[in-house]
C-alpha cells in the first residue's frame, strides 16, 4: 500500500491554490465570480438536502434518543481534536495544542472513549480550528466563495483546507481501513443530528428566504470571518477593504 | 465596565422598576456614551426576557416584541437601510407604511427564535465605541448548547440599537439581502414589498 506522504504533497496544492486565487476580483465585499456555478451547486444540495438528508436526519433524531445521539457527536469531535492539534502546531499557537491536547486525553479516558465531555466543564471548553484557518494565518487570501457538492458553503482557501485537513488527519493514519469508516461513519451522525438539532433555524434560512442562496453565502462568509477574527464585511485579506463596521458608517446619511 | 448577568423570570417588580427606567430614558438624539449604549441593552435584554417568560401565547409575544424593537431600535433607518438606494425616490407615506410592515414581520421572524432562549440568560460583558457606535457584546447562555456570542450595534447619533449579530452574522445585513432579493421580484415597488411583508 502506498503511503500518502502530506508533507511532500502540502506545498503543492499550496502553490497550486495561490496560482489559482491570485488575482481576486472581490467587487464591494463579495468575491463570488462563481455565482452561476455556485447557484446550480446550491439547487442540487438544497434538492439532495430534501430527498435524502431531511428525512434520514429526521428518522435519526426521532429513532434514536437524544443522550445517545449527543454522546455519538461528541465520539466524533474527541476523534477530530489530534487533527485540530496538528494545526494548532502549524499555527504557532502552542497555547492551543496543549490545551486541546489536554482536552482530548480527559475526553479519551475520563469522557469513556469521547461519549462524555466532561473537559468543557474543567475549562477545556472546544476550540476548534483546521487547515482553512492555518492558511488564513499563513497570510493567504480566502479567494473566491464556493459552493462544493453535498458539503455546502465554502471558499476557495477553505476548500483545499478540506482537502488537507483530511489528508493530515493523525487518528486516519494510526487506525486501519475499519476504524477509518467508523469515523467517518460518526461524522455522518454527527452531522444528521446537527441538521436534526438545527431544523427549524436551518430550514427558515436556506427554505424560507426570497434567495435562500445568498442568504447561506451571507452567513457563511460572517460566520467564519468572525470566526478567524476577521473584520466583518472584509473581503478578501489581501485586498483588505472594509473592516468590521464599515457598514454602520453610512447608516445616517 | 460592568459584568452582570441577567436571568430571565424577571419578578413584577423588576419589570416595573425597568418599564419606569424606560420612561424616565431620553429618546433625543444627542451623543451618547458607553455606559448609556450599555445601560440600553441592558434594558432590552431584560424586556426580551420577560417576554419569553411571560406564558402569553405566541402571537401575543410577538406584539410585545415588536413594542421593544419600536422602542429601543432605529426601526425607521433600518427600514431606509435594508430598502436601499429605493428608499430615496419613495414617498414619506410609503416608507411609514413599510417600516411599519418591516417591523411586525421582524417581530414575528426572530420572534419565533427567541423561543428558543427560555431557561437561558443573556450576559452584557463589554462595550467597545467603534466611530459612530457602540459595539455591546453579549454571550448568550442556551440550555444545552455551547455559549455564543451576540453584539448589539448601538447608533451614537440615534441613541438606539440599529444591528444585532449572532457569531459574526450581521441581521442588517442579512435583512437587507432578504428585502433586496424580495423587492426584486415585486419588479422594485415599495408598495408591493410591503403588501408581500403582511
Amino acid at each position: 500500500m502506498i503511503k500518502f506522504n502530506v508533507i511532500r504533497l502540502a506545498p503543492i496544492l499550496i502553490v497550486a491554490f495561490l496560482a489559482a486565487c491570485s488575482n481576486p476580483n472581490s467587487m464591494g465585499g463579495i468575491n463570488d465570480p462563481y455565482e452561476e456555478t455556485n447557484r446550480s451547486w446550491h439547487d442540487t444540495n438544497v434538492a439532495l438536502d430534501r430527498a435524502v438528508i431531511k428525512p434520514v436526519s429526521t428518522a435519526y433524531g426521532t429513532v434514536v434518543p437524544d443522550p445517545l445521539r449527543k454522546g455519538l457527536a461528541n465520539v466524533s469531535d474527541t476523534l477530530s481534536i489530534p487533527g485540530t492539534v496538528v494545526n494548532d502546531v502549524l499555527q504557532v499557537q502552542f497555547g492551543d495544542a496543549v490545551h486541546n491536547s489536554a482536552r482530548f486525553l480527559v475526553n479519551a479516558t475520563v469522557g469513556i472513549a469521547g461519549l462524555f465531555d466532561p473537559a468543557t466543564s474543567m475549562g477545556l471548553e472546544p476550540r476548534d480550528s483546521d487547515f482553512g484557518e492555518t492558511l488564513h494565518r499563513w497570510g493567504v487570501g480566502e479567494g473566491a466563495y464556493v459552493v462544493l457538492p453535498v458539503y455546502g458553503p465554502s471558499t476557495e482557501r477553505d476548500a483545499l483546507g478540506l482537502v488537507v485537513d483530511i489528508a493530515l488527519d493523525p487518528i486516519g493514519h494510526v487506525f486501519g481501513t475499519p476504524e477509518k469508516s467508523y469515523k467517518t461513519g460518526l461524522k455522518v451522525a454527527k452531522l444528521a443530528d446537527t441538521r436534526y438539532r438545527y431544523s427549524d433555524l436551518y430550514e427558515s434560512l436556506v427554505y424560507d428566504s426570497a434567495d435562500g442562496y445568498a442568504q447561506m453565502r451571507l452567513t457563511y462568509l460572517d460566520n467564519r470571518h468572525y470566526a478567524l477574527g476577521t473584520p466583518i464585511g472584509a473581503g478578501d485579506s489581501a485586498e483588505g477593504q472594509a473592516t468590521p463596521y464599515d457598514i454602520y458608517e453610512d447608516f445616517y446619511e | 465596565m460592568s459584568n452582570f448577568a441577567r436571568n430571565f423570570g424577571l419578578s413584577r417588580r423588576a419589570l416595573l422598576t425597568s418599564m419606569a427606567a424606560v420612561a424616565a430614558f431620553p429618546t433625543a438624539g444627542f451623543a451618547f456614551s458607553e455606559s448609556q449604549a450599555e445601560a440600553l441593552i441592558d434594558k432590552v435584554v431584560g424586556d426580551i426576557n420577560a417576554i419569553i417568560n411571560s406564558g402569553k401565547s405566541e402571537a401575543a409575544m410577538y406584539v410585545d416584541f415588536e413594542r421593544t424593537l419600536v422602542r429601543y431600535a432605529d426601526m425607521p433607518n433600518i427600514s431606509r437601510s435594508v430598502v436601499g438606494p429605493p428608499a430615496r425616490s419613495a414617498s414619506a407615506a410609503q416608507m411609514a407604511a413599510f417600516t411599519k410592515a418591516f417591523q411586525t414581520y421582524i417581530a414575528r421572524k426572530y420572534g419565533s427564535r427567541f423561543r428558543e432562549f427560555i431557561g437561558g440568560k443573556i450576559e452584557v460583558n463589554t462595550t467597545q465605541k467603534v466611530n459612530s457606535i457602540y459595539d455591546v457584546r453579549c454571550t448568550a447562555i442556551l440550555k444545552g448548547e455551547p455559549p455564543f456570542a451576540i453584539s448589539f450595534i448601538v447608533a451614537d447619533k440615534s441613541g438606539k440599537f440599529i444591528d444585532l449579530t449572532i457569531e459574526g452574522i450581521s441581521l442588517l445585513k442579512s435583512e437587507r439581502a432578504e428585502i433586496g432579493a424580495m423587492l426584486d421580484k415585486v419588479g422594485g415597488s415599495i408598495d408591493k414589498l410591503t403588501a408581500s411583508l403582511a
